[in-house]
C-alpha cells in the first residue's frame, strides 16, 4: 500500500514507464517500414520486447529508494516473513508498470493492424505474463541493489531468464493473428510460468535481499 | 574411523592439493589432446557422411559444447555447496569455472560458425541448439559481470551464487521454449537426432570421445590454477600464504 501511495506522489514514475513502452511500440514501424504485412508478422514480438524493457527501467526503483534511506533494513528486521514483504512490493510494481501495459495494448494493435481476436489475446497474454516479469526481475534487483551500473547490469541478468515469456507469449498473440483457435496450450504454459515464479521467485529474492543488505 | 570430509574445503590445504593435482591432470589432457587428435585426423575416414575434410571441427566443437554445458552445472553445483556449507573455497571453485565455461561456449558457438559456413552455407542459423548455447554465454556473462561488478567478495560470491542457481532452474526452461515454440506441436520432449546423425563412424566417434575427455581434462587443469590464484588473491593478508611466498624466494 505504502509503495502505491508514494507511486501516486510521483505520477511521472509511471507514466514515464508507460510512455517508454508507446514510444518503442511506435518506433518500429518508422524503422522497419510501414507495410501492413511487415507489421502485422512483428508486432506480437514488438510488443513484448517492448514490454519487457519497460518493466525493466523500472525494476530498478523497485528496491533502490527503500534501500537508500535504510527503510528496507527495517523492514527486514520485523518479525514477518520476508518474502511477503517480497510479494507485496512486487505486487505494487506490477499494478505500476505491468497492469497499465494490458490497457494500452490495444493502441499496439491499432499500430500494427492487428485483428481484434488477436488483440484481446494480446491483452490477455500481457496479463498472465507481466506478473511474472515482475516476480523474476525483483531477483535481479534485489542482487543489484547499490550496485554502480546497476541498471545495465540488471538488464544482462535478468533478460536471457525473460526468454521463455516472451516466447510464448509472443506466440499466442501470432497465433492469434493467424487464426489459429487452439490456443489453450499457450495459456497454460503462461499460467504454468506464472505460479512457479510466484512460488520460487520471492523465496530467492529474499535470500538475494538479505545477501545485498547484510 | 572418521574421515574428515572438509579436510581439503580449507584454502590453506586446497592449495597444496591443487597444485598436486594440477600436473596429474596436465599430463592427462597432454596425452588425451595428442592420442584424440592422432586418431581423429590418420585413424578415420575423410568423410562423414556428404560432408569432406572439413567435419573434422566436430572434434573441437562437440567437446566444446558438452563441456559447456556440464560446466555450467558443476558451477552451480559448487555454488550451491557455497550456500549451504559456507565454504569459501566452494565459492572460489564456482567463480573459478565459469572463465573456463565460457571459453568453451564461445569456442562451440565459434567452430560451430565455422562448421556452418562449410556446410550449411551460413554462419548463423536459429536453430533451438545454437541459440540455447548462445543464451548459455549470455548466464556466464552475467554471472561474471555480477561477481565483478560487487566489491566485498563475501557478497559477490554469494550475489553470484544464488544468480547461478536461479539460472539453473530457468536454463531447462528456456531450452525448453526455444526447442518448441508452439506448445500445440511438441507432444514429446525428445531430441530427434542423436549425435552425429547414429550412423557414424565408430573411429569417429573414438576420436571425438577422447578429444571431448581431454576437454575436461583441460576444464581441470585451468579450474584448478585459477582457483589457486584466487586463494592467493584473497588470502594474501594471511600468515600461511606470507610463509609460502617467502618461502620460495
Amino acid at each position: 500500500m505504502r509503495d502505491l501511495t508514494l507511486a501516486m506522489r510521483r505520477r511521472t514514475d509511471v507514466l514515464t514507464t508507460l510512455f517508454f513502452f508507446i514510444i518503442v511500440v511506435s518506433l518500429f514501424p518508422l524503422g522497419a517500414g510501414t507495410e501492413k504485412m511487415i507489421l502485422m508478422k512483428i508486432a506480437p514480438g514488438v510488443a513484448w520486447v517492448a514490454a519487457l524493457l519497460a518493466s525493466m527501467l523500472a525494476l530498478e526503483r523497485l528496491f533502490a529508494s527503500d534501500f537508500a534511506d535504510g527503510t528496507l533494513e527495517q523492514m527486514l528486521l520485523t518479525p514477518q516473513p520476508i518474502f511477503i514483504l517480497v510479494l507485496g512490493k512486487v505486487f505494487a510494481h506490477w499494478l505500476l508498470t505491468g497492469l497499465p501495459l494490458v490497457f494500452i495494448a490495444p493502441l499496439v494493435g491499432l499500430q500494427y493492424y492487428l485483428p481484434d481476436e488477436a488483440v484481446s489475446t494480446m491483452m490477455l497474454a500481457l496479463l498472465i505474463g507481466t506478473p511474472i516479469l515482475s516476480l523474476v526481475g525483483a531477483i535481479g534487483a534485489a542482487l543489484t541493489l547499490g550496485l554502480r551500473g546497476g541498471g545495465i547490469l540488471l538488464s544482462l541478468l535478468i533478460l536471457p531468464l525473460y526468454i521463455p515469456i516472451m516466447v510464448y507469449g509472443a506466440g499466442v498473440v501470432s497465433a492469434s493473428a493467424t487464426g489459429t483457435t487452439d490456443l489453450q496450450a499457450y495459456f497454460s504454459i503462461l499460467s504454468g510460468f506464472l505460479i512457479l515464479a510466484l512460488v520460487l521467485s520471492p523465496i530467492a529474492t529474499a535470500a538475494a535481499l538479505r545477501i545485498s543488505v547484510e | 574411523m572418521s574421515i574428515n570430509w572438509f579436510k581439503y574445503s580449507s584454502p590453506t590445504t586446497f592449495y597444496p592439493l591443487a597444485g598436486k593435482m594440477i600436473p596429474f591432470f596436465g599430463w592427462l589432457t597432454a596425452l588425451l589432446t595428442i592420442g584424440g587428435l592422432y586418431w581423429g585426423f590418420f585413424e578415420t575416414p575423410d568423410t562423414l557422411s556428404d560432408q569432406k575434410e572439413y567435419y573434422r571441427i566436430i572434434y573441437i566443437h562437440v567437446g566444446a559444447a558438452w563441456m559447456s554445458m556440464w560446466l555450467y552445472i558443476m558451477m552451480a553445483a559448487w555454488a550451491l555447496a557455497g550456500l549451504v556449507f559456507q565454504t569459501r573455497l566452494s565459492y572460489m571453485i564456482a567463480s573459478a569455472i565459469a572463465p573456463t565455461g565460457a571459453i568453451a561456449t564461445f569456442l562451440a558457438l565459434w567452430t560451430g560458425a565455422f562448421w556452418g559456413k562449410t556446410s550449411w552455407g551460413t554462419w548463423w542459423d536459429w536453430d533451438p541448439r545454437m541459440t540455447s548455447e548462445l543464451i548459455l554465454l549470455f548466464l556466464y556473462m552475467g554471472y561474471m559481470a555480477l561477481q565483478s561488478a560487487i566489491d566485498d567478495p563475501r557478497r559477490a560470491d554469494r550475489a553470484a551464487a544464488l544468480l547461478a542457481l536461479v539460472g539453473l532452474v530457468c536454463v531447462p526452461i528456456i531450452f525448453w521454449s526455444i526447442n518448441c515454440p508452439n506448445p500445440n506441436e511438441c507432444a514429446a520432449l525428445h531430441q530427434t537426432s542423436k549425435p552425429g546423425g547414429g550412423n557414424m563412424d565408430p573411429n569417429i566417434l573414438i576420436a571425438m570421445l577422447v578429444v571431448a575427455l581431454a576437454f575436461w581434462m583441460y576444464s581441470f587443469v585451468a579450474v584448478l590454477m585459477r582457483v589457486r590464484n584466487i586463494i592467493l588473491e584473497r588470502e594474501r593478508h594471511t600468515t600461511w600464504v606470507n610463509e609460502m611466498l617467502e618461502d620460495k624466494q
